[in-house]
């Protein structure tokens, strides 16, 4: 058994630049395993470039990234694979692909040269499919869907991969307010279900604050606060993050902070 | 699985075809004894020894190299135009035939076949090149422009040079537009054991292809690397178009046309397409052969002209469903 520590993610001292322009400046930061983590900010801060490193999908100037004990820039490729997942941004799907072919995908790292199609690979398949509720569509094509189906049909290859850690650069983009929620909700069940490590970029803060355990704000100028969320979303910290003027209030269900802009 | 077994039995019939189609007397039993009871004084037996089976032998190669390497390279590419014909790799494994022939004075079968291979791949290289595919997506539109540029570029270049030096029209129109016409003098044996070494690379690495086709952010999210994957798939490529080539000369279009089939055959797992596009390859490439040999008797329309008649059109028409910068 894996321990509890093994799942978190650690920055140490990341440093991130395009050419000459510094993205990220010497960053320090925990991402608890078992937790939800949310990473806000306004656009160009740097939140994908972020999300984008713990995936080691690029490789910062300086500093670190360990999951559990060990440097994600020095894991094997597939070792690292079985243990995070990351669904980027607007990815597309081959043209006429089914909706159980595209989660099958998921179990890429799984899969030996020669090796056959298991009875665990099936499994994870099918539980993916279930927890976002596209096993009654899983023979239909992908272009036949609506744009929440097809959403979670991609957050279900993800599942599929099996990961104690899942980041996730801003799934919820170009959904309506029913299907945000819909594919925030099931992230949180697999986090509860599994104690799955969540990493998520994410745009609406009133979500974040709903569904997240902990936030962390980026600003133009590099990170502005990281904690409980209604120890990040205060006044200050969004004019200092966004410069915006907002009054925070309760959420009248949930009692999570609410962000009403000025 | 029933349009898999539509698939064998359709190469069944095009081998028997090829095997029975046109010998005089006898047919199927004549061609039977010649194979099961080879009588080495029977000039009947010798012909379809000698000459027949060479040609099924060269068309089921390339027929199946092709239609391989465009399910390979259509996957990878996420172009649905992509062939070795039209992406101009046909075309520079026959340039790298010819032009090293002229260098070094002599056209045997060893010296093709170490030709050939560096000749596909080098083009290969080129037209992903000129495409922009070295730089992330490459859109379907612009590989496709470079790669049919560079095909008539090179094909051009080998009509200069064998023009140039007298030669046969035979040998010009091999390297120009395949054919299997005289199989038994082409490298039979070096080429199916490169069309085998690119069937099973194509075969292992699928898995990973398919990875790739996601977008290279996502497959390296699911533990593969794309570089060496893409050059898995150059190697794939290179192997089973050089067989192909060396065989039967440059074929276009098959590359096009099969794996558009083969997908029904095989939905969309690519181990599956990959073992429909051979298959279907070999049946598609046999029957073309046959039907070229009997149109307009005694002369034969070659292979080569046969699939470009069936492919042009259809290449026409899959373009203009093609949006500009669409990637599927």
């Amino acid at each position: 058994m894996m321990l509890e520590n093994d799942n978190a993610l650690k920055a140490e001292g990341l440093t991130i630049g395009y050419g000459e322009r510094t993205v990220i400046d010497n960053l320090s930061l925990d991402f608890p395993a078992g937790r939800m983590t949310a990473i806000l900010g306004p656009n160009g801060c740097g939140k994908s470039t972020l999300l984008r490193a713990l995936a080691r999908l690029i490789t910062p100037g300086k500093g670190k990234v360990t999951l559990g004990s060990d440097n994600i820039f020095s894991m094997d490729t597939r070792a690292l694979a079985r243990r995070l997942a990351i669904l980027p941004q607007a990815s597309k799907a081959p043209e006429g692909i089914t909706v159980a072919d595209l989660v099958r995908r998921g179990r890429t790292p799984w899969r030996g040269l020669f090796s056959a199609w298991s009875e665990a690979d099936a499994a994870a398949v099918a539980r993916a499919l279930k927890e976002v509720g596209l096993t009654d569509m899983s023979e239909r094509p992908i272009d036949q869907l609506s744009g929440g189906q097809r959403q979670r049909a991609w957050v279900a290859l993800v599942l599929a991969q099996d990961t104690p850690c899942l980041l996730l650069d801003e799934p919820t983009t170009w959904l309506d307010l029913t299907h945000q929620i819909e594919v925030l909700s099931l992230i949180r069940e697999r986090n509860r279900a599994q104690g799955v490590t969540v990493v998520t970029v994410l745009h609406d803060l009133n979500l974040a604050a709903r569904f997240y355990d902990t936030l962390v704000l980026l600003g133009p100028n590099g990170m502005v606060a990281a904690g409980a969320p209604q120890d990040v979303l205060t006044e200050d910290n969004l004019m200092i993050g966004f410069g915006l003027s907002a009054m925070v209030v309760p959420d009248p269900i949930t009692g999570t902070p609410m962000v009403v802009p000025r | 699985m029933r349009a898999m077994a539509v698939a064998v039995l359709a190469l069944v019939l095009a081998a028997v075809l090829t095997l029975t189609v046109g010998v005089r007397e006898g047919g199927f039993s004549l061609v039977w004894q010649a194979l099961s009871a080879f009588d080495p004084n029977d000039p009947a037996h010798i012909a379809i020894q000698s000459v027949r089976m060479p040609r099924l032998i060269a068309g089921l190669i390339a027929g199946a190299a092709l239609g391989m390497a465009g399910t390979i390279m259509q996957a990878i590419t996420r172009n649905p135009l992509a062939d070795p014909g039209i992406l101009g790799i046909n075309a520079g494994a026959a340039f790298a035939v010819v032009i090293g022939s002229l260098i070094a004075g002599r056209a045997d079968n060893g010296l093709m076949a170490a030709l050939a291979f560096p000749g596909a791949a080098a083009a290969a290289v080129a037209v992903f090149a000129l495409g922009g595919g070295l730089k992330g997506d490459a859109g379907p539109v612009r590989l496709t422009l470079a790669g049919v540029a560079l095909s008539a570029m090179l094909l051009s270049f080998v009509s200069a040079i064998i023009l140039a030096r007298n030669e046969a029209l035979e040998v010009f129109r091999f390297w120009v537009t395949g054919s299997l016409a005289q199989a038994g003098m082409r490298p039979l044996g070096y080429m199916a054991i490169a069309a085998v070494f690119g069937a099973c690379l194509a075969i292992a690495i699928a898995p990973r292809i398919e990875a790739l086709s996601l977008g290279s952010a996502l497959a390296r999210g699911l533990g593969t690397k794309p570089g060496r994957i893409q050059l898995g798939a150059l190697v794939a490529v290179t192997a089973l178009t050089g067989a192909a080539v060396g065989v039967a000369g440059p074929v276009a279009f098959l590359g096009l046309l099969v794996p558009r089939l083969a997908r029904r055959a095989g939905g969309h797992v690519l181990r599956r397409e990959l073992i429909a596009s051979a298959i279907l390859g070999a049946a598609i490439l046999l029957f073309a052969d046959t039907i070229g040999r009997i149109v307009i008797p005694p002369t034969e329309i070659r292979v080569g002209t046969m699939t470009a008649l069936i492919g042009a059109p259809m290449f026409i028409w899959m373009a203009r469903r093609l949006r500009a910068g669409a990637s599927a």
